[in-house]
């Protein structure tokens, strides 16, 4: 639609100052994490670090553990959504491509429970992981939020498009079930995939309420729930607190960048923050 | 992306019973009944016992429902929810629908406002928490800027109104993107011969609005007003993370009262009847939708 030039004008005025407004919050806390610790806590604020300074970033990692809760949240992030993938595309391609007793109720089964809510049953949850000694072991926030409905459905959804015929081929020439599923169908689902990736890889650096269920020991703690603990904390370090939230974003950053075009279309069709 | 029909099974191999399928779909379902299924019974069954996690259960009846209902604090937590809620999503709403409109358009920058507006929302809620007390604190940049003005530093975490106030525009700035995008998806999907239709008859820019682009985003428009509302429902990270759930109980929301009562007073009887009581509310919002928007054909 083609506007007038003068509606034009108030419509980038409009947008540039919104866009300000919200980039405004990471900007100032990044140009915070790089200034002295007295100039942190100066009143005025400094607008620029001057001078400017790593010594947060050192901090964090040197007195504050970062190092350690970055690499436990890398690994349940790494770990949860390869078994993401995996399981949900196994179970997707039966749902898809297999007819069998039951299969409409596991599928009805697995959508239905999109309904319930973690917050809701986190208390029950707790009392399983223990059960299972799981609790205080990072396999607690590994395994159990692999399973999504939100995966199956999506991978099911995806794999219905593949036709029959490629499958019956492949078993005439002798290729078992697995072997399908492992050089046919995988091959074929990259690109679906690949944004159940990008949210399993979203959802999971950013988890709080499970790592909060599961885990209290500090050295099995992730970066949300160390800075979640920090923040609690009488004489706050906002330095290196700060200087942990940059670090944070960044992996987030980098997979943005990468895989723009999945993130939109991926969040059109499915759509949950989970 | 790529959607089929159900009905495109194969039906060729249905005779003799197979196990392949039920093998491919084991490690998911038992993970997924282990820690959802399970769990779900499993509070249900808590919600009318007496347990602290330690000691054998015992069974009470409907006696923690009545303690839930009687509970002031219970019922202040989620009054403070829904009014979070009743302010927050018509916010989300009308401003991401307006993002949205605007960013469809043909304009230049558009992928560089996308991403800005998007990017928050890749933010976790405790990092979002965190940023904005950053801001608002005491020491905050907010309050500096205020005193330019001349204005008084305002105590934006440590009074009731200005904490409900900060965790409001919190909310707004992480989920504004999420909510674009999906309003973008919505909005492309009208077909642009409605407008021209319009335009040729004369209709003026506000008066296709409302006859066109609401009616027929109708479905996206509950779409986004369900999911916000069941989002505010469940927050809890954020409010952590901004203000502690203070001053006093001021932010202190549904999900983080039952969690204080669930596992710091160890009450898991009287939490499950609560977290019952809010899954409750929560269906009935999943349900409404499914029935609203049937009218529209999602």
């Amino acid at each position: 639609m083609e506007m007038k030039s003068s509606a034009k004008w108030i419509v980038y005025v409009f947008l540039f100052a919104l866009s300000l407004l919200w980039i405004f919050p990471v900007i100032w806390v990044l140009l915070s994490s790089l200034k002295t610790t007295p100039d942190l806590y100066s009143f005025p604020p400094k607008f620029w670090p001057e001078p400017l300074t790593f010594e947060h970033y050192f901090n964090a990692f040197e007195k504050g553990n970062f190092g350690v809760y970055f690499l436990n949240s890398a690994i349940v992030t790494v770990s949860s959504t390869v078994l993401l993938l995996l399981i949900n595309s196994m179970a997707g391609f039966a749902l898809a491509k297999y007819r069998f007793k039951g299969d409409t109720v596991l599928l009805v089964g697995f959508i239905s429970t999109l309904m319930i809510p973690l917050e809701v049953i986190m208390i029950p949850i707790f009392t399983v992981i223990s059960f299972l000694g799981l609790y205080n072991n990072l396999l607690s926030i590994i395994i159990p939020p692999a399973a999504t409905p939100t995966g199956v459905f999506l991978m099911r959804q995806y794999l219905l498009t593949v036709p029959d015929e490629l499958l019956e081929a492949a078993r005439m020439d002798g290729a078992s079930e697995w072997k399908i599923y492992w050089s046919i169908i995988l091959p074929i689902a990259k690109p679906i995939l690949a944004v159940l990736a990008i949210f399993s890889f979203m959802w999971r650096w950013d988890d709080f309420l499970w790592p909060l269920i599961g885990i209290s020991d500090p050295s099995l703690y992730t970066i949300q729930l160390a800075l979640s603990n920090f923040i609690g904390e009488y004489n706050v370090d906002w330095g290196s607190l700060l200087a942990m939230s940059i670090i944070t974003m960044v992996p987030v950053l980098v997979v943005f960048m990468m895989f723009q075009r999945y993130f939109v279309k991926g969040m059109v069709t499915s759509g949950m923050k989970g | 992306m790529a959607t089929g029909t159900a009905t495109m099974k194969p039906g060729k191999r249905k005779k003799k019973f197979q196990l392949t399928p039920y093998l491919f779909v084991l490690p998911n379902f038992l993970i997924f009944s282990i820690f959802i299924i399970v769990p779900t019974i499993m509070g249900f069954i808590y919600s009318f016992n007496e347990y602290d996690g330690l000691n054998p259960m015992e069974f009470i009846g409907i006696e923690n429902y009545m303690n839930v209902f009687t509970n002031e604090m219970f019922w202040s937590a989620l009054g403070k929810t829904a009014l979070y809620a009743a302010i927050v999503v018509p916010l989300i709403y009308c401003l991401s629908l307006a993002v949205a409109m605007l960013l469809i358009q043909e304009i230049r920058l558009k992928g560089f406002f996308r991403a800005i507006f998007y990017w928050p929302t890749m933010i976790s809620f405790i990092i979002v928490g965190l940023t904005w007390k950053w801001i608002f604190g005491d020491l905050g940049i907010l309050n500096y800027i205020l005193s330019l003005f001349g204005a008084d530093t305002i105590p934006f975490l440590s009074s009731p109104f200005y904490a409900n106030l900060s965790v409001i525009i919190a909310t707004v700035w992480s989920r504004l993107g999420f909510f674009m995008v999906i309003f973008m998806a919505g909005l492309q999907a009208i077909p642009g011969d409605y407008y021209e239709a319009a335009h040729l008859d004369g209709a003026s820019k506000l008066r296709s609005f409302w006859s066109i682009t609401l009616p027929l985003l109708k479905p996206t428009s509950f779409l986004v007003i369900m999911i916000s509302l069941i989002d505010a429902f469940k927050s809890y990270p954020l409010m952590f993370a901004l203000t502690g759930g203070g001053p006093g109980r001021e932010t202190t929301f549904i999900v983080q009262y039952i969690y204080e009562v669930g596992f710091m007073r160890q009450e898991l009887g009287v939490a499950s009847a609560m977290s019952v009581v809010l899954f409750v509310i929560i269906s009935l919002f999943t349900i409404l939708q499914f029935r609203l928007a049937k009218g529209g054909a999602v």
